[in-house]
């Protein structure tokens, strides 16, 4: 018999229930986050059904998605956007929920908030109804997304039920040149493989390239699974993962024993893969999404494709839309094109060493005249970290508007919002028409690279600065 | 939630594929903390757009939606599915299906049916044909049957099936299996983190 992985091993521990013919396996749940966006109408089944929260010591939830990051002492203007937080504070008072609310010093977007607590752990089930909840996967947890109706289910029993996904192990190998970061492994992953090229499938993100990244790299990398289509994203822990941890208020008081125990998560030598796929790390380029979708991306030393580049006739007449959409007519070279507006922030590149990559490009320069440049912080931690290094001065002193933590302009559900036709360089982690506000065009690109776009005023190879892109990594 | 047995009526072409679904729902609509209402705005970026099969009288009322490979990718929300199914949709046809957005369909009674991709084209090509074509999806026999009488046959986990035909809410049943959660709390879970400490 070969060995078990990673994932098979995380599964194994949390089995309440095998599968049967009655049906799926019954998965524990150790950690469930929750935001307001995809759960109160979960708490309203709760009431309606007279049920409790099993395991309010295993929850915790933030604001993060509709927050305003910008003059929250005044209230929340939105009355609709009022009402949902409220509807939280309410909630979590009535079930006894732990919430770090807009004047929680610990605010912020919840895949950000759960490893910076250190209650994102290895081995651990993590769920959240958020797909981006395979960012936890960085640590050796298996963490996936999950609709309303699993969020009332796991408030309601702490567990989920769950079928049994395929593996698959993406080896990215090699060293990356400078300038290229977690956020280009992933784009051109996705890249490679395509929008769905991971489905049905529970990814194992291997190789030297991976196990050089920092946690925060790791990070971006896992938060981007969903956008290959991915049920989650996983990465073996190790002595990175392990000195990370340490000191965090909710890592284990025996840290020592729980470190023998996460040794032995990694997957066996001779576990097996339902799929393999290997990416060459020293081959890629800083990468920058033209498209209406996360796998529609070029190197920046690329050109826009056009439709008849491709074979397949659904693949030429998406393509022709997301060019229409994207005000491209394809041929033309990623380096000239314009952008009007650069957001730096987002679950996947709002985190600390992201903003010091931005702001070693940014530093002793100035944006573009007419762009509207902003950095908005993972998490107020993350902001106050920033600030006591500086950064918000660097960001400031170059013309960047610096916020308070929230989704912000990742999804735009607050004011920070795209007009129609406007171009944004942006870190987040999605393309989709509309995405950032209707009409408005996105183009994914690193935290360094986003930096580089303001002050050029365009789509830009940050390689072509003159900066030091080793503390850019 | 109500079982799903059979249905019978119009089939909705919508001749794209990965249609997220922040086009399913667009985020300015997320705000609301009802689980109704959703219906009004389905698609909405597209309504305007000449053609949009949505807005022709000819599809109104439809309960069934044809559409191209990787249909519901992008984010969790379940307002996806709610959408759909506030609008009247029952089901959902396609090539392939995003996971999470798959398994949301299936928690509130709607069907996602995965055929073949020329089986697809059939369906749509006739749908946008001869606007008002109907179709039937029999989920006990496992076929759906085009408006020419030709069936094709498709594959769901029993057990899914299985919770649709009769209606079943999840919760309830694993309820039913709540001792050996509690046996599961007391022998094998493991110690922290607990959050409670941190509200
Ligand atoms: S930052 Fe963007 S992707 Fe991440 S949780 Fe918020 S909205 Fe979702």
């Amino acid at each position: 018999m070969s060995g078990r992985t990673l994932f098979q091993k995380v599964w194994d521990d949390h089995v309440v229930r095998a599968a049967d013919a009655s049906g799926p396996a019954i998965l524990f749940v150790d950690l469930h986050l929750v935001h307001e966006v995809t759960s109160p109408q979960a708490f309203d089944g709760l009431r309606l059904a007279g049920r409790k929260v099993r395991r309010p010591d295993r929850t915790l939830a933030t604001v993060d998605h509709n927050v305003p990051t910008i003059g929250r002492e005044a209230g929340i203007a939105d009355p609709l956007s009022r009402a949902q937080i409220e509807a939280l504070e309410r909630n979590c008072a009535e079930f006894g929920i732990p919430l770090f609310s807009l004047r929680s010093s610990r605010q912020g977007i919840v895949h950000i908030i759960g490893p910076e607590l250190g209650v994102t752990q290895p081995g651990m089930t993590i769920v959240c109804g958020d797909s981006h909840t395979s960012t936890h996967g960085a640590f050796g947890a298996l963490a996936f997304g999950i609709g309303t109706s699993e969020v009332e289910h796991v408030l309601a029993t702490q567990t989920l039920t769950q079928g049994p996904p395929h593996t698959m192990r993406i080896t990215i190998d090699g060293e990356v040149g400078t300038g290229v970061g977690a956020k280009d492994l992933i784009l051109g992953t996705i890249g490679q493989i395509g929008v769905a090229g991971a489905q049905g499938h529970v990814i194992e993100y291997a190789g030297s390239a991976i196990r050089a990244l920092s946690m925060e790299g790791r990070m971006t990398v896992c938060n981007m699974s969903i956008e290959g289509g991915g049920r989650a994203g996983m990465i073996a822990p190790d002595e990175t993962t392990f000195a990370w941890l340490e000191g965090r208020p909710g890592a284990p008081k025996d840290f020592s024993a729980a470190v023998e125990r996460w040794r032995e998560l990694p997957s066996d030598w001779d576990a097996r893969f339902d799929r393999e796929v290997v990416v060459d790390a020293a081959s890629l380029a800083p990468q920058v999404t033209w498209g209406t979708n996360p796998g529609m991306v070029a190197p920046i030393t690329g050109r826009v494709p056009v439709p008849d580049d491709y074979e397949d006739a659904a693949d030429r007449e998406g393509v022709q839309r997301a060019l229409e959409y994207m005000g491209l007519t394809g041929g033309e070279a990623i380096e000239d094109i314009a952008v009007d507006t650069v957001f730096i922030g987002s679950c996947t590149n709002g985190r600390l060493p992201d903003l010091r990559a931005a702001a070693a490009v940014v530093r002793g320069r100035k944006v573009k005249e007419g762009m509207r440049a902003m950095v908005v912080p993972g998490s107020m931690q993350v902001k106050a970290e920033a600030e006591a290094e500086g950064l918000d001065q660097v960001f400031r002193a170059a013309g960047f508007e610096w916020r308070d933590a929230g989704c912000s302009m990742c999804l735009a559900m607050n004011d920070d919002i795209l007009q129609p036709g406007e171009r944004c360089a942006s870190t987040s982690n999605r393309n989709f028409e509309g995405r950032q506000g209707k009409g408005g065009r996105t183009h994914l690109v690193s935290p360094p690279m986003a930096a580089a776009a303001a002050i050029a005023g365009h789509l830009v190879d940050v390689r072509s600065f003159d900066t030091d892109l080793a503390e850019v990594r | 939630m109500d079982p799903f047995i059979r249905v019978e009526g119009v089939v909705c072409p919508l001749d794209r594929s990965d249609v997220d679904t922040d086009q399913i729902i667009p985020k300015q609509f997320l705000k609301r903390i009802e689980r109704t209402g959703f219906g009004e705005f389905l698609f909405w970026d597209w309504r305007g757009e000449e053609g949009f099969p949505l807005e022709q009288p000819a599809y109104a009322g439809a309960p069934i939606l044809v559409a191209g490979r990787n249909f519901g990718c992008g984010s969790s929300r379940e307002h996806a599915p709610w959408a759909l199914e506030d609008h009247g949709f029952r089901a959902v046809i396609a090539p392939s299906f995003a996971d999470i957005f798959r398994t949301n369909c299936t928690k509130i009674g709607m069907l996602p049916v995965e055929l073949p991709e020329d089986q697809v084209r059939i369906l749509m090509d006739q749908a946008v044909g001869e606007p008002g074509t109907t179709a039937v999806i029999d989920l006990e026999r496992q076929v759906v049957i085009a408006a020419d009488g030709r069936e094709f046959a498709f594959t769901i986990d029993p057990v899914i099936r299985e919770r649709l035909l009769n209606g079943w809410d999840d919760i309830a049943l694993t309820l039913t299996h709540e001792a050996e959660i509690s046996a599961f709390e007391r022998d094998h879970e493991r110690e922290g983190p607990v959050t409670t400490p941190f509200a």
